[in-house]
């Protein structure tokens, strides 16, 4: 099942990039092929290898338990943040909050890992910043 | 000979202290991240590159830094195999046939140096297969017009998929996602924007670096996020007693056969687009327990089962340098990630690098030669301390990666966007890993399809849009023909041949080289 819904993604995604390339505007410079033909020849493929995949699908994988994937879910989401509040809060504090996470959900029980955290944000900080010469983000205070 | 010239003139640039130093940095890294389960060569270099581009580090010395990681991961990997029976990546599998039976019965120490060996004999050797090999195919690359690039880039596509994946289907799915990320951006030769729908990020197109390290290195974090096993390190430290770390010399003269015959197998299965360093050992583990096997002794702990597949793998690490920097073509993840970086750098690999930057390739392959000697001086009496590496358990280590991909990718750019990319790259990357749909061939496309864009149209050009052009050449057609033979085979013969390698390992969790 999981594979026909791959196949039918793709297909759809296929469609709407061919739509997409067919939108470019050509400009007065051109080429016998010009910007549209080869994005739209890739669709091609993609559409094709999604269609095959839709008709004969391989064996279902093994996706985890619901629990699991919301682990994941869960760290794509604190990526996100992160990323996002990086420039505000600095460097060494929102990586030693996003460390401290994440080791916490591979495992490590909580004061372990808020101590991990923090501890792979500084050596980061210091190897790349202090010592390579880095530039990472600062936030309000500096670091 | 001309190449002996060439040679002492690599040396002469790559014996700086700087390089050396990098050289030596690059080994030890290298090993330490091929021993650590779960991170192998591709996504290891992947994740230096962007840090040793923010560094600012020339061609020369930034090449050096990660072919060292490239070779010493080839060296790490065997570690876990031997003493925890677990592969610290893909290519190392094999090792774990023989030399986990060899560790439980005491013999750990001896099975490590006698791979250490191994290793070195592949290396070496298939280093001077480079040195040979990749100027006879430069200058065959020197007759190719842009039909033929355009057919060598397909022929690329179509024998990388037939190795890499069980389904041909998902394999071409993952060349057409990764050629179409390829062509977002302002089209070079028009100047008109494709596929970016207003967004002004995406003028530039997507950074190959922010779409590698997401797929390599991101969804491997993913993926461990998913299982969180804790096996590994519970009982991991009472496995740890090595004994002693030098072969005795009858040894080695028992598994001299089985490193020679590995080294040759090793390196063609590396120079053949697509292969890589996995089928390396796979192949040369298996003909030598064809040949050699009289007495049943081979999963039982014969050191020739060791010797065999650790010169394969290495020896193939080296052969898949020969299309890399010869054609521009890589053969397997790793050296698609080695390119990435040189394009980065804004040196493109091909038959023009040898004449234009030939310190560049003669500086690298130098560095390989010593980089070897140290992976072989660094790894006998060190072994003990990179096996410390496996202590190092996943909770730590995990969050370590996801953050210094983290710090690579910003330092480049010092945008969200870019760190947003790649997120959404490291998640698709973990869902494809899941439903098996390979991801070098992805990175392949990311990496290649503006080159194939600008083959395609320079032929057209040439040839006033006649399609025709690109199969009137003798070698356009040749190319042509083993694209399509290298893509139709596997799934002929793919039946019987590839289900053996898929169940001896857990192909979702390494990474693919």
């Amino acid at each position: 099942m999981s594979d026909r819904i791959l196949g039918g993604l793709m297909v759809l995604l296929a469609l709407f990039y061919v739509w997409a390339a067919s939108r470019t505007e050509i400009s007065f410079i051109s080429d016998p092929v010009g910007p549209k033909t080869f994005p739209m020849i890739i669709g091609g493929l993609v559409a094709v290898s999604g269609l095959v995949i839709l008709v004969r699908p391989d064996p279902e994988p093994q996706w985890p338990a619901l629990g699991r994937l919301a682990e994941v879910g869960a760290a794509v989401v604190l990526l996100f943040v992160y990323a996002t509040l990086l420039p505000e809060l600095g460097f060494v504090i929102s990586t030693a909050v996003a460390a401290s996470f994440l080791s916490w959900r591979l495992g490590a029980k909580p004061i372990e890992a808020i101590l991990a955290g923090s501890s792979i944000s500084i050596c980061i900080y210091v190897v790349f910043h202090l010592i390579l010469g880095l530039s990472l983000a600062r936030g309000p205070w500096g670091f | 000979m001309e190449v002996f010239g060439h040679l002492a003139d690599g040396f002469s640039v790559a014996i700086t202290l700087q390089n050396l130093g990098l050289a030596l940095l690059g080994c030890f890294l290298g090993t330490m991240i091929g021993a650590m389960p779960g991170l192998g060569p591709a996504n290891g270099v992947a994740i230096l590159i962007p840090v040793a581009f923010t560094l600012g580090l020339p061609a020369t010395p930034a090449l050096i830094l990660l072919t060292s990681v490239y070779y010493g991961a080839m060296y790490g990997g065997r570690i876990s195999s031997i003493l925890l029976n677990i592969p610290g990546d893909e290519p190392a599998m094999m090792t774990t046939l023989d030399g986990y039976p060899m560790a439980r019965k005491g013999m750990a120490g001896e099975a490590l140096a006698i791979s250490a060996i191994a290793s070195f004999v592949g290396s070496f050797f298939a280093t001077w297969g480079l040195v040979f090999l990749a100027p006879q195919l430069v200058k065959v690359a020197l007759l190719f017009g842009p039909a033929e690039y355009f057919a060598l880039f397909t022929l690329a596509f179509a024998t990388l998929g037939g190795l890499a994946s069980r389904n041909q289907a998902k394999a071409a799915l993952a060349a057409g996602l990764g050629l179409g990320i390829a062509m977002i951006g302002v089209d070079g030769q028009t100047g008109v924007p494709r596929l970016t729908f207003g967004e002004v990020h995406l003028y530039d197109g997507i950074d190959f670096l922010v779409a590698i390290v997401g797929l390599f290195a991101l969804s491997e974090v993913f993926l461990f996020l998913e299982r969180r096993n804790a096996g590994v390190e519970t009982d991991a430290s009472n496995k740890l007693n090595i004994g002693r770390v030098l072969p005795p010399m009858k040894m080695v003269g028992e598994t001299t056969g089985a490193m020679t015959r590995g080294t040759i197998v090793g390196f063609i299965a590396g120079v053949l687009p697509g292969a890589g360093a996995s089928l390396g050992s796979f192949m040369a583990y298996a003909l030598e327990k064809k040949l050699k096997d009289k007495k049943g002794t081979f999963g039982k702990g014969d050191p020739r089962g060791v010797a065999a597949p650790e010169a394969g793998n290495n020896a193939a690490a080296g052969g898949a340098l020969v299309p890399m920097l010869a054609l521009g073509v890589p053969g397997s993840g790793t050296t698609a990630v080695l390119l990435a970086m040189l394009l980065a750098l804004n040196v493109t690999p091909g038959p023009l690098l040898f004449t234009k930057y030939p310190d560049v390739v003669w500086g690298l392959i130098a560095a390989l030669f010593m980089g070897n000697i140290m992976l072989l001086v660094m790894n006998l009496p060190m072994v003990g301390l990179f096996a410390r590496v496996l202590l190092v358990p996943t909770r730590y280590l995990m969050p370590a990666v996801a953050m210094i991909s983290i710090v690579g990718i910003y330092g480049i750019s010092g945008s969200a966007f870019d760190l947003y990319v790649m997120i959404i790259f490291g998640i698709a990357g973990w869902a494809l890993r899941k439903l098996d749909v390979p991801l070098v061939p992805i990175v392949l496309g990311v990496l290649l399809g503006n080159q194939m864009e600008v083959n395609l149209r320079r032929e057209m050009t040439i040839s006033d849009g006649n399609w025709w052009a690109l199969v009137d050449s003798p070698l356009s057609i040749t190319l042509w023909s083993i694209a399509i033979i290298g893509f139709v085979l596997p799934i002929i013969a793919g039946r019987y041949f590839r289900p053996k390698l898929a169940d001896s390992a857990e192909m979702e969790t390494s990474d693919r080289d």
